[in-house]
This record gives C-alpha cells, sequence and structure tokens, in this order.
C-alpha cells in the first residue's frame, strides 16, 4: 500500500499539528497584481485528510489562492503554514505538494512511466524504489500496462489519472486540483469525481480543490470555502453552505434559489420572523440585524423547498404557471409571480404528473414545507 | 456554368502564371548550367555536365564554401546562444528599457546589409583588426541574431508555464525545470531559429563583400568575383548546387516546423 505522510499519521496525534488541527493554514493571505486585488485577507484551515474545495466564479481569487499555497506566487502579506512548517519562503520545489492541472501538463516529450517517475527522479529516489512506486501508482489509477505510451495516445480521462499518479508518485503532504474535471466530458466527469473521490479517501491524501462548479463542490467536499471578488465568503460543510449561506452572494451562487418579497415580523434572539403571504418563517436573525419591524426583506427558498398547491389555502404566495421543464426524476416548474425579486420563481415537483396538474397558464399557489430558510436585506 | 468554368480556367491560369514567374529565374540558370558551351545562355544548343566539374574543382569555390561552413556554424550557434539568452530575458522578466532592448536588437531588420558591413570595415580598420574570421563571423552573428530572437520569443510565448510549474511541483530545482522540460519542449524552436539563422547566413553577400578578404571570403563574395571576370555557366552549375543544399536545410526546418505544431496540438488537448 502506498504510504502517504498523512495516513502514516491517522488516529495518531501528530507532535507538530496546530491545537485547532489545521494541517495547512492560510493566514490572512493578499495578493495584488498590479493595483488589482486578486486576494484580500483570505484565511481559512485545512484539516488533515479533508478535502476543502475552493469555490467561486472565474476571477474570485480561487486560483491565485491555490497558486500561492503551491508556492507559484509569493503573496503580498500574510503567511501559510504545512504540516505546523511555515512555508511561505519556501519555493515549490520544496513544498512537497502534488498539483493537477486543468490541462493535467503532462510532459509531452516523455512516456507515462517517464511522467510519473519525474518527482521520485528528481528527489535521486534508487532505480528500484522508483520502479516499486511506479508500478504502485499506476496500480492506483488503473494504467498498468501504459508505461510507454505517449501522453498524446492517451484519451482525456487517461491523461487525467497519469497527472494523478505523478502528483501522488512524491507522497505530498497536499493535493491541488486545478479545476481538474473541466475539460472532461460530463460522462466521464462523473466517474472520474468518484474515482478521484476514492482515491483520495484510500490515501487520506489533505486536498484543496478549486472548482467554479458548485455541483461538483457540493458533491466532493467535506467542506467548502466560497470566494468571491477575491474574499473568502464562508466556509463550511457543503450542507451548511447550501442550507445557511451567510450572504447573498452565497445563496446565489451555490444551489438554484428563489429570491421572494417578505416582510421582517419580529426578532427573538439569533432567531427572526419574516412573513410572506399567510406564512411566516423561521431565519437566522444576524444578516438583519438593523432593520426595524415590517422592513422589506429578501426571502431566499430553494426550489425544492416549494410545492404548488390549489389557490387559497396556506400558502405564500401566488402565480400562473409560465413554463416546464421536464428532468426525469422530477419537473421544475416556472411560475410568474409578482412576489418574485427577479425573474420567476421556480418550484421544483417530484410528481411525474405534475406537468399535466399544472399547465402553462393555470394559476397556482406555492406553498414552503420548510421552516428553515435564509433572508438579506434587499439590494439598494 | 460557362461563365463559371472561365472564372476558373482564369483563376487557375494567374496561379500557374504566379508560380512560374517565381521560379521562372531559377529554372533559367539551373538549365544554363547545362550548356555544353562556355557561354551563360538560354536556351543551351547542347547538354553537358562539364560545368558542374569546373565549378566542383575551382579553388576559390571551394575555399568560398569551406569559408561560409566555418563563418555560418560559429556565426548562428553564436547568436542562438545570445539570442536565445535575450528571448528569455525578454519573455520572462520585466525590466527598464525592455522595449528599446527589444528594438535595438530587433533593428538589423532595418539596417541595410551594406550599412552594417561598411560599419564593421570602418571599425575594423579603426582598431587595427585584421580582416579575419572573427570579423566576418561577429558581423554575421548581428545580421541573423533577429531571426534566432524572433524564432525562440515564439516559442517561448507559447509555451505553457504550467509544464515548468508541474516540474517544479514535482521537485525539480530551476536549473533541472530548464534542462528536463524547458529545452526539451523549446527544441523545435532552437533548431529550426539556427536553422534558418545558417541559411541566412551561408547566404549573405552584401555585408561580407565589404568585411571579408582574399583569405576569408565566403561563396557568394568568391561567386561575385568569379562573375566580374568570367562569364561562363560554372556559375550556374554553382547556383543549382546551391538551391539544393538550400532546399534540403529547409526540409529539415520544415520538418521541425511540423513538429513544432504537432506539440502545440499536443498542449492544447
Amino acid at each position: 500500500m502506498l504510504k502517504m505522510p498523512a495516513e502514516s499519521a491517522r488516529g495518531v496525534p501528530a507532535a507538530n499539528a496546530n491545537a485547532d488541527g489545521a494541517f495547512v493554514r492560510i493566514d490572512g493571505v493578499s495578493k495584488h497584481f498590479g493595483d488589482v486585488p486578486a486576494l484580500q485577507d483570505a484565511s481559512v484551515n485545512i484539516r488533515r485528510g479533508e478535502i476543502l474545495t475552493l469555490l467561486g466564479p472565474s476571477g474570485g481569487g480561487k486560483t491565485t489562492l491555490l497558486n500561492v499555497v503551491a508556492g507559484f506566487l509569493a503573496p503580498d502579506i500574510g503567511s501559510i503554514h504545512i504540516d505546523g512548517r511555515p512555508v511561505t519562503d519556501v519555493p515549490p520545489y520544496r513544498r512537497e505538494i502534488g498539483v493537477l492541472f486543468q490541462n493535467y501538463a503532462l510532459f509531452p516529450h516523455m512516456n507515462v512511466a517517464s511522467n510519473v517517475a519525474y518527482g521520485l527522479k528528481m528527489r535521486g529516489t534508487p532505480k528500484a524504489e522508483i520502479q516499486r512506486r511506479l508500478a504502485e501508482v499506476l496500480a492506483l489509477v488503473r494504467l498498468t500496462g501504459y508505461q510507454t505510451r505517449r501522453p498524446r495516445q492517451l484519451s482525456g480521462g487517461q491523461q487525467q489519472r497519469v497527472a494523478l499518479a505523478r502528483a501522488l508518485a512524491i507522497s505530498p503532504k497536499v493535493l491541488l486540483l486545478d479545476e481538474p474535471f473541466s475539460a472532461l466530458d460530463k460522462n466521464l466527469r462523473g466517474s472520474m469525481q468518484l474515482e478521484l473521490k476514492d482515491i483520495q479517501r484510500k490515501l487520506g491524501v489533505t486536498t484543496i480543490f478549486v472548482t467554479h462548479d458548485q455541483s461538483e463542490a457540493l458533491s466532493l467536499s467535506d467542506r467548502i470555502a466560497v470566494l468571491s471578488e477575491g474574499r473568502i465568503r464562508q466556509v463550511g460543510t457543503p450542507d451548511a453552505i447550501y442550507r445557511r449561506p451567510a450572504d447573498r452572494f452565497v445563496a446565489g451562487f451555490v444551489g438554484d434559489v428563489n429570491v421572494l418579497r417578505a416582510e421582517l415580523v419580529r426578532v427573538e434572539g439569533e432567531t427572526a420572523f419574516v412573513g410572506l403571504g399567510v406564512a411566516t418563517l423561521a431565519v437566522p436573525a444576524e444578516p438583519l440585524r438593523g432593520l426595524s419591524q415590517g422592513a422589506p426583506v429578501d426571502l431566499f427558498l430553494r426550489p425544492e423547498q416549494l410545492h404548488l398547491t390549489a389557490r387559497g389555502g396556506t400558502s405564500l404566495c401566488e402565480g400562473v404557471i409560465a413554463a416546464h421543464s421536464y428532468q426525469g426524476g422530477h419537473v421544475d416548474i416556472h411560475i410568474a409571480s409578482e412576489s418574485a425579486v427577479y425573474g420567476r420563481i421556480l418550484v421544483r415537483q417530484t410528481q411525474s404528473d405534475a406537468a399535466a396538474h399544472w399547465p402553462v397558464g393555470a394559476e397556482g399557489a406555492i406553498g414552503c414545507e420548510t421552516q428553515e430558510a435564509v433572508a438579506f436585506p434587499p439590494e439598494p | 456554368m460557362d461563365s463559371c468554368g472561365a472564372l476558373r480556367a482564369i483563376g487557375v491560369a494567374i496561379v500557374a502564371i504566379t508560380l512560374a514567374f517565381v521560379l521562372l529565374p531559377a529554372l533559367v540558370v539551373a538549365i544554363a548550367a547545362f550548356n555544353a558551351r562556355a557561354v551563360l545562355a538560354f536556351p543551351p544548343d547542347a547538354l553537358s555536365l562539364r560545368w558542374f566539374a569546373k565549378a566542383l574543382a575551382y579553388d576559390d569555390f571551394r575555399v568560398g564554401f569551406h569559408n561560409g561552413l566555418i563563418v555560418t556554424a560559429f556565426a548562428s550557434s553564436i547568436a542562438l546562444v545570445v539570442g536565445s539568452a535575450f528571448a528569455f530575458a525578454l519573455d520572462r522578466y520585466s525590466f527598464r528599457l525592455k522595449r528599446t532592448i527589444e528594438s535595438v536588437l530587433l533593428a538589423p531588420l532595418v539596417i541595410p546589409h551594406f550599412t552594417i558591413g561598411l560599419g564593421f570595415l570602418i571599425l575594423a580598420a579603426e582598431l587595427g583588426a585584421a580582416r579575419g574570421f572573427a570579423v566576418v563571423i561577429a558581423c554575421h552573428v548581428i545580421l541573423v541574431l533577429p531571426f534566432v530572437l524572433r524564432s525562440v520569443y515564439i516559442s517561448l510565448r507559447n509555451l505553457d508555464q504550467r509544464f515548468e510549474l508541474a516540474a517544479a511541483s514535482l521537485g525539480a530545482p530551476p536549473r533541472r525545470v530548464l534542462t528536463s522540460v524547458t529545452i526539451p519542449l523549446l527544441a523545435p524552436g532552437l533548431v529550426s531559429g539556427w536553422l534558418f539563422a545558417a541559411i541566412l547566413s551561408f547566404n549573405e553577400f552584401t555585408a561580407s563583400l565589404f568585411v571579408t578578404s582574399q583569405r576569408t571570403q565566403t561563396l557568394p563574395v568568391a561567386m561575385y568575383n568569379y562573375v566580374r571576370e568570367y562569364a561562363d555557366p560554372s556559375m550556374a552549375a554553382v547556383s543549382v548546387i546551391y538551391i539544393v543544399a538550400t532546399a534540403a536545410l529547409l526540409t529539415i526546418a520544415n520538418a521541425f516546423f511540423g513538429l513544432g505544431k504537432v506539440l502545440n496540438v499536443e498542449n492544447a488537448r
């Protein structure tokens, strides 16, 4: 079995681990390109063996942060610690970090074996040991027998597995994945994601994963850090990010969301109550701090939290069915309503006959089956 | 349908005439080289290979060819090293006067060759330097430097930086990155840059006329001196040999450019 530093230390309290259990510590990192701030005061801790995803739109700063961790970029201020050791001034070739690039960056003038063995050769590993490790990692990515192939003779998925084997061969302390699935077609993407997660869990290697794809982030991560405009907006488990987004940006970026016009009813300690139609929902009070009773707020609800009902019941609002979109397991129904802050309200119905039940043009009421929602002050 | 066919025929004719026009001078000379008589005439009355034999046996041509090889080999190799170093500096670093330095290095493209030749002649005389190979080679380095610089610079621009970052992350210090990744990936650009420099240098006449002496004259200069005194077809024979040799070199260069394309396609995947 492949020995990773993370695995060998698993279950044993590491002597040099921080008190808070952070294996990689990113502390107040800022980076400007000219006058343009790419990253502002970013701080996040990555625990030993976890997959932390940096999620955000392009230009959000996630790739900059990855490059700072890898040592490809020096931060203006701030520090990086890996396994208790400050590495901010350590060049990339001494950081022991495995990087999987978006385009894989396999050396085209070398075959698979030379690509995978490159890092071991640079470390002066004895030949016999290189051969043993080569066989081990190629088996891990299921490419035994491909040693003499050239990268251009491989499919996209195979190239990615070679790149992964190359990054893992050096037993990196941290594995960095830079949008690794964006070049693959959709079917292959799903199976590669499962395979990668499987390998990561098997080795227990601490992993930082960069993506702009929120569904990829939700399915692969132990925790997610959402970045936008160079700032980390929220760090949390996929469930926390999805259910308890910290701000409007996170709520809108991760998953589909409806924004409805509602009003603040009252605040009780940490909980605020927001009214819409005849319903009242409990939301976290923090974002609404400072608003007075009766003030307008934007209520954020997921499509699967809503359902269509006959008019006159205990509904949030009413509207007219504008369009259907059949998705196999569910039907997305788009509803034109005056309560929607932007566009139409999206309701996700799981009954396969929903479209027949609610034809386009029909009037319906929207009910809510959750007590859990978030609300933010309206945009100025 | 008819007018379409007529247009097509005219188009084909224009292309054919253009191609013929481009190749005509070389064709005329090549055919003249096989003339049996001792005049540069076209078309020849009778065919013979005697002028090839004479040209190959002529001492000035043999020495000129030999000198040309020496000058070419040194000039294009020195230009490759110097040009690559500057190309790296221009691509990788930002520094004061970067644009100015780039313009100066590319200036020989716009300065006439006879100006550069004359300049070297005056300088050599002022400094009392003998008109040896050093002067000829130095002059040729300046003439071919822009071509090498451009070739390597463009290759560097097209090189995906992630190859080097990948190597660094795998533990390769900068020098190992250079030797194991950067230079192998740049090889097509380096080789084709060298080959173009070599072809230019070997064919260079104008500046060479100023800086060469009887002892160091290159083949084009020897040919010029020959044609001032004689007008027999051995000149044409040398031309044919020249064309064949250069075409062979260009074919090799093209093979490397082709290779470069293959590598780029691969990078893009």
